[in-house]
């Protein structure tokens, strides 16, 4: 089992859901964050008052898939994510020791 | 006035045309013809008698109808309008705190304009303040009050009125937003009413006062709907405040952007309607000159609304939705003094030039010398309240307003330059007042209840250590 972690630009959400469901994944875990990596803040005017926001807006996503299932996942996140700008995110990688679904306390991959 | 000339004659004219055939079919039936005709004479009179009162009554009823609903949108300025404003310009930690100020107003000043305020005001024919012979409301009833406003019950006149004195204060509190506390707050404005506002609203339009121009000033001061009455003094107040009280903790270091231009957006839009009702009703009237006072609020707006945005695009590269409805603002303070003098092609001069200005004021001159002016409550009312009333002295006209009589003429483009002397010696009065009552008044807060909130409430944000609340329980 592995989880794949990926940052991606908001406005990426939508087809990177839609590109995994075409591939039979259905779960995730999806979070709001903010964070910056090489890509540089924006500027914000208000009455003349500049301000630097550095702080960029992100959607992480969470899956823990079979080992099976990981290269196709990435890949597809990899091609649905991208934009090929600065700010596109990243994806990590870490293994997973155990998983279990809290309704029938069924374990490993079969709880996935 | 014209067209009640007209109706007048109308009503004549047909009165006048009915009379020979009444008188002439009673010589046919009766030969008592001589005695008729003075009973004929009475019903006459009688029935102009009653035609001149119901045209009077139907007068009264069109402007009391106005009236109403301009004091209705004056009070919708201050909540929801400049609430909103102002909220959405501070931090989400203090959006409560600074919309319950405004709130606040709305109650603490009605309560004491019904005691003292109306009369202080509007009482009396002092020079410098009113008296108390309308304190507690005393004789304000539905007889309107010929001095000021002679076809609207007085009843009108005063919640009219109200509403000014209501929005005044609340306008300073964008220059202590984050970090007044709620007490002091309401020791100020409570002062501030009584000291600053009651005796400057007399000045300028109270019978007698010095700076009145249609009741008797020695300087007459031209001020339609509170150039100098109401942005003047709280601009320049608001600026006293930013002094005395210092920058909020982590300023202009630390971020503090807007944390909703949306509420900004509604309430400055919610603003823009209101001020039909301050500057059109000004006119305490539904006739020509309510329409003239609507037409220039409405083109000073816009045109501002475009000069600021100008300013900012050939600065930053960007009009910005802030700039755009901070402008359109500035244009509704400037042409406030001069709604009711001014033709519409003046008021999109008036416009322009205090769209331009209040940037300049609020980005140049607030950084220059480095006060914090939260919400630019001296950048937008006491700039924008002082060219618009200088700029109210050159473009007011006699034939939009012979207010010193017919064929006087009123502003500098009607040859009477001396009126811009009269203007500046109305904002000499206003600022002086504003700057020396402010500090006086600012003393005593200190020495009672404190101005201030301290450093760790100032941090964690007035809405939970002021109300015990906050405003976005998102997770509820």
């Amino acid at each position: 089992m592995m989880k794949i972690e990926a940052i991606i630009q908001p406005s990426r959400f939508e087809s990177v859901k839609d590109a995994l469901l075409e591939i039979g994944i259905d779960g995730m875990t999806v979070t709001e964050v903010r964070g910056h990596g090489r890509q540089k803040g924006h500027t914000e005017v208000y009455r003349g008052r500049e301000y630097t926001v550095d702080l960029l807006p992100k959607i992480k996503l969470e899956l823990v898939l079979p080992d099976n299932l990981v290269n196709r996942a990435v890949e597809t996140i990899l091609k649905s994510a991208k934009t090929g700008k600065i700010g596109d995110g990243k994806i990590f990688l870490s293994r997973v020791e155990e998983a279990i679904r809290i309704r029938n306390e069924e374990r490993g991959e079969s709880a996935l | 006035m014209k067209r009640m000339g007209i109706l007048c004659s109308c009503i004549l004219t047909l009165v006048l045309s009915s009379l020979p055939l009444r008188a002439q079919q009673p010589p046919a039936a009766s030969p008592a013809a001589s005695a008729t005709s003075p009973d004929a004479a009475k019903a006459v009179a009688d029935k102009l008698n009653q035609l001149d009162q119901r045209v009077t009554a139907a007068q009264s009823a069109a402007d009391n109808a106005w009236m109403l609903v301009s004091a209705a949108l004056v009070l919708m300025m201050t909540g929801p309008g400049l609430a909103l404003f102002y909220g959405g310009l501070v931090r989400h930690k203090n959006v409560l705190a600074i919309m319950m100020q405004s709130f606040a107003l709305m109650a603490l000043i009605t309560v004491l304009w019904a005691l003292v305020g109306y009369s202080l005001c509007f009482g009396g024919s002092g020079p410098v303040i009113g008296n108390f012979q309308f304190a507690m409301l005393r004789g304000v009833g539905v007889v309107p009050n010929a001095d000021y406003a002679a076809t609207i019950p007085q009843l009108t006149f005063m919640v009219y009125q109200l509403m000014f004195a209501v929005i005044t204060p609340a306008l300073i509190t964008g220059a202590t937003a984050e970090r007044m506390k709620f007490s002091g707050t309401l020791l100020f404005m409570t002062l501030w009413f009584l000291l600053v506002y009651a005796p400057m609203a007399h000045m300028v339009w109270g019978k007698g006062g010095f700076l009145n121009a249609s009741l008797g000033g020695r300087f007459p001061t031209l001020d339609f709907a509170g150039g100098t009455v109401v942005h003047i003094t709280s601009g320049v107040s608001a600026l006293v405040c930013a002094l005395y009280m210092g920058k909020r903790v982590g300023y202009p270091k630390q971020p503090m952007p807007p944390h909703s231009m949306v509420l900004s957006f509604i309430g400055a839009c919610l603003l823009w309607v209101g001020w039909f009702g301050f500057n059109a009703g000004s006119a305490l009237s539904s006739g020509g000159l309510a329409s003239s006072a609507f037409v220039a609020t409405h083109f000073g707006a816009a045109a501002a609304a475009l000069s600021w945005s100008a300013a900012e695009w050939l600065k930053t590269g960007r009009a910005s939705a802030l700039g755009a409805i901070s402008g359109a603002v500035a244009g509704l303070v400037a042409i406030t003094p001069a709604a009711g003098f001014v033709d519409p092609l003046s008021a999109l001069g008036i416009g322009f030039v205090a769209g331009a200005f209040c940037y300049w004021m609020v980005t140049k001159f607030k950084a220059m010398f480095g006060y914090d002016d939260a919400l630019d409550a001296f950048g937008v009312h006491g700039a924008g309240g002082t060219i618009g009333a200088l700029l109210t002295g050159i473009c007011a006209r006699m034939v939009i307003n012979p207010i010193y009589g017919e064929g006087k003429p009123v502003g500098g483009f009607d040859g009477h330059w001396g009126q811009v002397g009269n203007q500046l010696m109305g904002i000499l009065v206003a600022w002086v007042l504003a700057i020396v009552g402010t500090f006086v008044i600012l003393k005593i807060v200190d020495a009672v209840t404190g101005v201030r909130v301290t450093e760790d409430q100032e941090i964690e944000g007035l809405d939970i250590t002021q109300h015990g609340e906050e405003a976005y329980n998102l997770e509820s």
